[in-house]
């Protein structure tokens, strides 16, 4: 049963391996770049894993200095997507009411640098010396709270936590922010920034991550045969979510509607996949939408290049939506973006249905023998997108799909 | 150290910490109200204080310097 009431995208913000904006990194999909390359660090060098994709445009280039000191690396990126969502949805001159603006807005792993980098104050200088901006910039709501300030949200300052699913079950939520009528605009999104040694050692001893560290641009290949794990890459993506009525009063530019959601968790293994709880979000999506699995034309998925998820995920599209739908897997341009790949994702998706192009799964040279469904490999495909899946799978088991359809 | 070159330090670490323009700082100026110093900036404006002046400035005393004419009447006398 789809809600009464529509919920439209009016306003897209990001800052990724490959751009400092929402344009120059669509541009870069659909051109099909990789974001990553080597780390050059001294403290990668003892590391297994010695590949990521760092941001394109550090934010050192974006924010004042003085601004950027008291904020995590994951807030201020959120800062810098969210303010480009809000310029791009025009709202900077509306006069939105700030008790019916609302911010959800999350990160799967939260301030681990400035964590990491105050415990060495405190190890090697002493207690007075640790920043007293540590405990703001390593708090997990840090980078929606950050966003609110900046931009006077009053309706409520929401960050969820779902490891890989965050930036997409933010948007969820703020979906249902707007349809419980607890507010007119939303701005949601996912965001993170965690290349440091713990968390990559981290996830390296899990086995999770490609140590194809000879050949960055090749390393994350959702579905092809050389698969060996995520490569985790750093990025922050935001998205304007209004009330259609709002939007039309206004006269905004809508990109997509985000025509439902589905969330489910597997209560199976804290990492590994299933097939039910995937296929499960994204029936509860379609229904959600009052869609079936026909109308689906593109996924674009949560596959991030490891050797079990990739397949997991093709079996749960062909049982939810169909073998039909065009399948693409941005990871393998952008890396794992983490907390913020929902959110930077659902871009992806919105642009394509908006635009009808899939942008391509790079590197899918020497394809899986069970991957039955069509892929955009090697490059963008150009086709009529009425509506999308995205999805986005995090550790502890969730599952968030999203549908955007054509305005 | 003169009060002229107390000001003059203090007034790089408000660059630094806060933001705030060496040229707007005078001794008549509060910390809060005037340079906009909020609570958390102003621990850390203490702590590099001390450590540039080579002073101790108590927890407890830090309230009681509301203006940078405060604070370097404090570090001159602690110094």
């Amino acid at each position: 049963m789809a809600s009464p009431v529509d919920v439209v995208v009016t306003g897209l913000g990001a800052t990724t391996p490959l751009g400092g904006d929402v344009a120059s990194t669509w541009d870069a999909m659909l051109a099909g770049r990789s974001g990553v390359s080597a780390l050059t660090e001294d403290w990668a060098e003892p590391l297994p894993v010695r590949i990521a994709a760092q941001l394109a445009v550090d934010p050192a280039e974006v924010l004042d200095r003085v601004k950027l000191r008291r904020m995590d690396r994951a807030e201020a990126i959120a800062v810098i997507a969210a303010r480009e969502a809000w310029r791009d949805a025009g709202l900077a001159d509306a006069g939105l009411d700030p008790e019916r603006l609302a911010v959800s807005i999350g990160t799967g792993i939260g301030g681990a640098i400035t964590l990491l980098k105050q415990d060495d104050i405190l190890e090697s200088s002493g207690p007075r010396r640790v920043s007293p901006h540590t405990v703001p910039m390593l708090m997990p709501n840090g980078p929606a709270a950050c966003v609110g300030l900046e931009l006077g949200a009053k309706a409520g300052v929401h960050s969820v936590a779902s490891a890989c699913a965050t930036g997409a079950e933010a948007i969820a939520l703020g979906l249902d922010l707007i349809r419980s009528g607890r507010a007119d605009v939303v701005v949601a999104g996912g965001t993170e920034s965690v290349i440091a040694p713990l968390p990559i050692a981290g996830f390296a001893a899990m086995r999770a991550m490609s140590t194809r560290n000879d050949e960055p641009q090749r390393a994350s290949r959702p579905w092809d045969k050389g698969r060996d794990g995520f490569v985790l890459g750093e990025g922050a993506g935001v998205v304007v979510l209004e009330r259609a009525d709002h939007a039309a009063a206004r006269g905004a530019r809508v990109y997509a509607r985000l025509a439902g959601a589905g969330i489910t968790s597997d209560a199976y293994d804290m990492v590994q996949p299933h097939v039910d709880g995937q296929t499960r979000a994204m029936r509860r999506a379609l229904a959600d939408a009052g869609l079936s699995g026909q109308d689906i034309a593109h996924v674009n998925t949560h596959a991030t290049s490891t050797p079990t998820g990739d397949m997991v995920e093709v079996a749960s599209v062909r049982a939810a939506v169909g073998t039909h739908p065009v399948l693409t897997a941005t990871k393998s341009m952008t890396g794992h973006l983490l907390g913020a790949a929902g959110a930077v994702e659902s871009i992806a998706t919105i642009l394509a249905v908006r635009d009808g192009v899939v942008p391509p799964t790079i590197n899918l040279d020497d394809p899986d023998d069970e991957l039955d469904l069509p892929v955009a490999a090697h490059t963008a495909r150009r086709m009529e997108i009425p509506a999308a899946l995205n999805n986005a799978f995090g550790f502890g088991g969730h599952n968030v799909a999203l549908v955007f359809t054509r305005a | 150290m003169t009060r002229e070159e107390i000001m003059s330090g203090l007034a790089e670490i408000l660059e630094e910490v806060a933001g705030v323009n060496p040229d707007d700082v005078a001794e008549d100026k509060s910390f809060t109200e005037d340079l906009d110093v909020d609570s958390l900036s102003m621990v850390e404006v203490v702590v590099a204080a001390e450590e540039k002046f080579g002073v101790k400035i108590p927890d407890d005393e830090v309230q009681n310097l509301k203006t940078v004419g405060d604070a370097i009447s404090y570090i001159e006398k602690a110094g």
